[in-house]
């Protein structure tokens, strides 16, 4: 995800002369030929994050349109002050590109984790946060942060991710459904996508029909097809790689409960407890330490719907 | 100190008191320096505040923005009444700049973001073959946060030379004088040795800042940095390296009439 991500910077630099690149100290190699190609509009500045940022907005100021990548947690917390005033108080148009979204960099341990930036991010007006499912979802949205008005905040996956959308086409702010069915609606985004459509199969073969709703733009948020959807279920299931505390479930949650919707809903929010983790080990082995799995989904869908 | 610069201070010390509030001590300390600026160095179009071809000005230090918005106001880049709106809930200049304000490029306020920002709009110009220039005021206090050096290191390492770092170096921080708080000296070898091109000069000297002004950039492959040993509270001597004048709220009319009387009868 994160090469064809990169990938497409350099795309969108070949054909559009407003388009600039400022990484932090990445891998040796990273874009190589966008910087052999372009060299004028490439800036490797090393590890000054907060620099980095500033200076990516001083240049959207001036009309540019900037690609910023780092890894993620450093961009969510070291920098949050220069996204929250540089880039969102003056809209401008810098893309900030997060390496390693959630557990990515479990074995790295909780310094390089980005477990609450949705929480944070997604509390800063005019920021538009994405979240996509795979690489070929990232190759359908990338095109659209050329001409897009404002600042953009974009999770990456671990990469080899497994492709599990169908989209032929990409809108910012619109959820997209991958099934629909009476019981239980599950609500998610990035790769929890796949491990949603895991739990609907399982579910399915007990008999219990579940909605999936995969939300590649976190903010703006769908509420309209939340809300519909929500308005033909019994139960509500979200799933986030992030904490639960202010993340895609409290979102849900919030638009729920003023919805005043007539039926009668039960919830679950699934993610990351209010707690630090003192594990290693991989991402995936997080995921089911933290019931980020489609059997848990499947075990809670059958809780709320007892 | 001669007219000019007595105007321009009891212009902040009017609007100072008009809002009840305001940081004065840094904005007297940068009078001449903006004075200067706005005299004679930058390019700029009030009736145009967007023009593609001004030079960019950011004042990293935000809270000495009384002194800006009286050069903004005379130089008719808001109104007379605007600047009185300072403060005011609805009022088109705050206690910190935004870029609501004519004239204002960034908010600026939270401190060590200036420099990043004026960095990035010369790297900017420097990608569209722009000549024009980008200057930025920084206070010394400021001058702890880290990311003024981060930015430091980049616009060297770029040979930015249209770009101009004029640090306000008054020796006052909020708490107390900035060499017992932050421990800045050497400032003027802190930086040449980040790669700048660097003179120092009396920031109240009207005439030795525009000579120093005038020969921009001071090297044709760096940037460049100008450290004005400046006073705090300049113009009102009671008011001069005293840190209980860094921010002054609920001022009487006596107040008021004591500042300004001083800044009438000041002679140095």
């Amino acid at each position: 995800m994160r090469k064809a991500c990169l990938e497409q910077v350099y795309q969108l630099a070949k054909k559009d002369e407003r388009v600039v690149f400022v990484g932090s100290d990445l891998g040796a190699g990273t874009l190589s030929h966008f910087q052999e190609e372009m060299p004028e509009r490439f800036f490797m500045e090393g590890i000054v994050e907060a620099h980095a940022v500033g200076m990516a907005c001083g240049m959207a100021h001036e009309g540019k349109v900037v690609y910023v990548n780092t890894i993620q947690s450093f961009l969510t917390r070291r920098c949050y002050e220069q996204l929250v005033l540089d880039a969102c108080l003056h809209n401008l148009n810098v893309r900030f590109i997060g390496n390693g979204a959630g557990l990515v960099y479990a074995p790295l341990g909780p310094t390089h984790w980005a477990t609450e930036d949705i929480s944070i991010l997604r509390t800063i007006p005019n920021l538009t946060i994405l979240s996509p499912a795979d690489a070929e979802e990232m190759n359908r949205l990338m095109p659209l942060t050329l001409d897009h008005q404002g600042p953009i905040f974009i999770r990456l996956a671990k990469g080899y991710d497994p492709i599990v959308t169908k989209e032929k086409s990409f809108e910012l702010g619109k959820a997209y459904s991958y099934r629909d069915g009476k019981d239980v609606l599950l609500i998610g985004c990035g790769v929890m996508l796949g491990i949603m459509k895991e739990a609907e199969e399982i579910l399915a073969q007990a008999g219990i029909e579940a909605s999936i709703l995969h939300l590649p733009t976190i903010k703006p948020l769908d509420n309209e097809a939340i809300i519909s959807r929500a308005g033909t279920t019994r139960a509500v299931i979200t799933v986030e790689e992030n904490t639960t505390l202010g993340g895609l479930g409290s979102a849900v949650a919030e638009i729920l409960a003023e919805a005043c919707l007539p039926n009668p809903l039960r919830m679950k929010r699934i993610g990351l407890p209010d707690s630090f983790s003192g594990n290693y080990g991989s991402q995936l082995q997080h995921f089911a330490h933290n019931g980020l799995t489609a059997e848990n989904i499947v075990t809670e869908a059958r809780k709320l719907l007892t | 100190m001669d007219q000019r610069s007595k105007q321009l201070r009891k212009k902040i010390v009017d609007v100072l008191h008009h809002a009840g509030r305001g940081h004065i001590g840094p904005s007297m300390s940068l009078v001449e320096i903006l004075r200067v600026l706005y005299d004679s160095v930058l390019k700029y179009d009030p009736s145009n505040p967007q023009l593609a071809e001004r030079d960019r000005f950011i004042l990293s230090k935000g809270h000495g923005c009384l002194a800006l918005y009286v050069l903004l106001a005379e130089k008719g880049f808001i109104s007379e009444e605007k600047l009185f709106s300072f403060c005011s809930f609805d009022g088109l200049v705050g206690g910190h700049p935004t870029a609501k304000t004519p004239g204002v490029e960034f908010a600026t306020g939270s401190l060590g973001h200036g420099l990043s920002l004026a960095v990035g709009v010369a790297a900017a110009l420097r990608i569209d073959k722009s000549e024009r220039r980008v200057f930025t005021v920084l206070g010394d206090g400021e001058c702890g946060e880290g990311s003024v050096w981060e930015a430091a290191m980049s616009a060297s390492r770029q040979r930015l030379s249209s770009l101009t770092a004029i640090i306000d170096y008054n020796k006052l921080q909020s708490y107390g004088p900035t060499e017992e708080i932050s421990g800045l000296e050497p400032m003027s070898a802190k930086w040449k040795s980040f790669g700048f091109a660097t003179r120092e000069v009396d920031g109240h000297d009207v005439d030795a800042l525009e000579k120093n002004f005038a020969e921009l950039p001071f090297a044709q492959d760096k940037p460049s940095a100008i450290i004005c040993h400046t006073v705090k509270g300049k113009g009102i001597p009671f008011a001069e390296g005293n840190p209980n004048w860094h921010h002054k709220t609920k001022m009487s009319a006596e107040d008021h009439a004591r500042m300004i009387n001083s800044i009438e009868d000041y002679n140095a």
